[in-house]
């Protein structure tokens, strides 16, 4: 017996999203704090470099003074929690199973104590291709990174696959 | 100070690597900073749940140790430009981690020096968990 396999999982839904920005959020201002605990917790259990936490020092390289991680989230511990997450599992049925496809990140300014960073979001891509899962739909998620200046601090391009 | 200047730099040449075995201790100092308290990286029992031998770390822990390892080579100055990777695999507890990578190509383009390179982390038997690479200026 043959199972009825799904011709496509892009509905019209999925493809009125592509290209349209979705509202961002904005976070609070990064705090010297925030850098060095970040820093503490991706080095652990040695010391991070002195340009995440020591101002005296910092001040004598390139940047004139503290940078965060390139890496760092800045969008934690909002007081308001987002309501649901997307979970791996789906609900089991196929197309609604997730896995983690991926990042890309373009780095363009960095960020500083005091910067307060703005995100934007669109769906930029959906594609689906067949693989040893069946059918996987690819979703290519761009988020742009903005601080108070107006100036792009990151450009980021996640993929989720479902399956 | 910088670690590596361009000058310096040899296509092929292999990044000194950067390596933690990682549990617990880990693993919830990067949920606290992150905001991301999830029980597959809390309670081996939720791991066990969905197949897998117990708790798990984050894949984003393991996107920070190769931006770490970029760092440790290039230093102070580090600027990466580019960063691009898939997570493949799982790190449990007291997995070795190791980050590594490897200069694909350096060359001057629109007045910057930058370098490319081939970048993963592995577990102690050598299994790539996280492949990638990345685009770093160098100003020295």
């Amino acid at each position: 017996m043959t199972q009825e396999k799904p011709k496509t999982y892009i509905t019209p839904e999925i493809k009125a999203r592509i290209g349209v920005e979705v509202p961002g959020q904005t976070a609070a201002p990064i705090d010297e704090s925030d850098i060095r605990k970040w820093a503490i917790a991706v080095y652990w259990p040695e010391q991070p470099p002195r340009i995440f936490w020591d101002a005296e020092h910092a001040k004598k390289t390139r940047w004139k003074g503290i940078i965060a991680p390139q890496e760092m989230n800045v969008f934690t511990w909002p007081a308001e929690r987002p309501k649901q997450r997307l979970s791996a599992a789906g609900t089991g049925q196929p197309g609604t199973r997730i896995l983690n496809g991926g990042s890309e990140f373009e780095y363009f300014a960095p960020m500083r104590p005091g910067d307060v960073i703005s995100s934007k979001s669109k769906l930029a891509e959906v594609f689906e291709r067949e693989g040893r899962m069946g059918l996987m739909m690819f979703q290519v998620t761009q988020t742009d990174l903005t601080n108070q200046r107006g100036e792009l601090v990151k450009r980021s391009k996640t993929t989720l696959i479902f399956y | 100070m910088a670690h590596v200047t361009f000058a310096s730099v040899t296509e092929g040449q292999e990044l000194p690597t950067f390596q933690r075995t990682t549990d617990f201790m880990h693993w919830n100092r990067y949920a606290a900073v992150n905001d991301e308290f999830v029980q597959l990286h809390m309670d081996d029992e939720a791991g066990k749940k969905v197949g897998q031998k117990g708790a798990f770390g984050m894949g984003n822990l393991q996107v920070a140790y190769l931006h770490n390892l970029l760092r440790q080579w290039v230093g102070d100055d580090c600027w990466i430009k580019k960063f691009r990777c898939e997570l493949r695999g799982m790190n449990f507890k007291g997995d070795t981690l190791t980050a590594k990578g490897k200069v694909l190509k350096k060359y001057e383009q629109g007045g910057e020096r930058l370098v490319d390179l081939e970048l993963w982390t592995e577990n102690q038997t050598g299994q790539k968990l996280c492949p990638g690479s990345a685009t770093v200026v160098l100003f020295q």
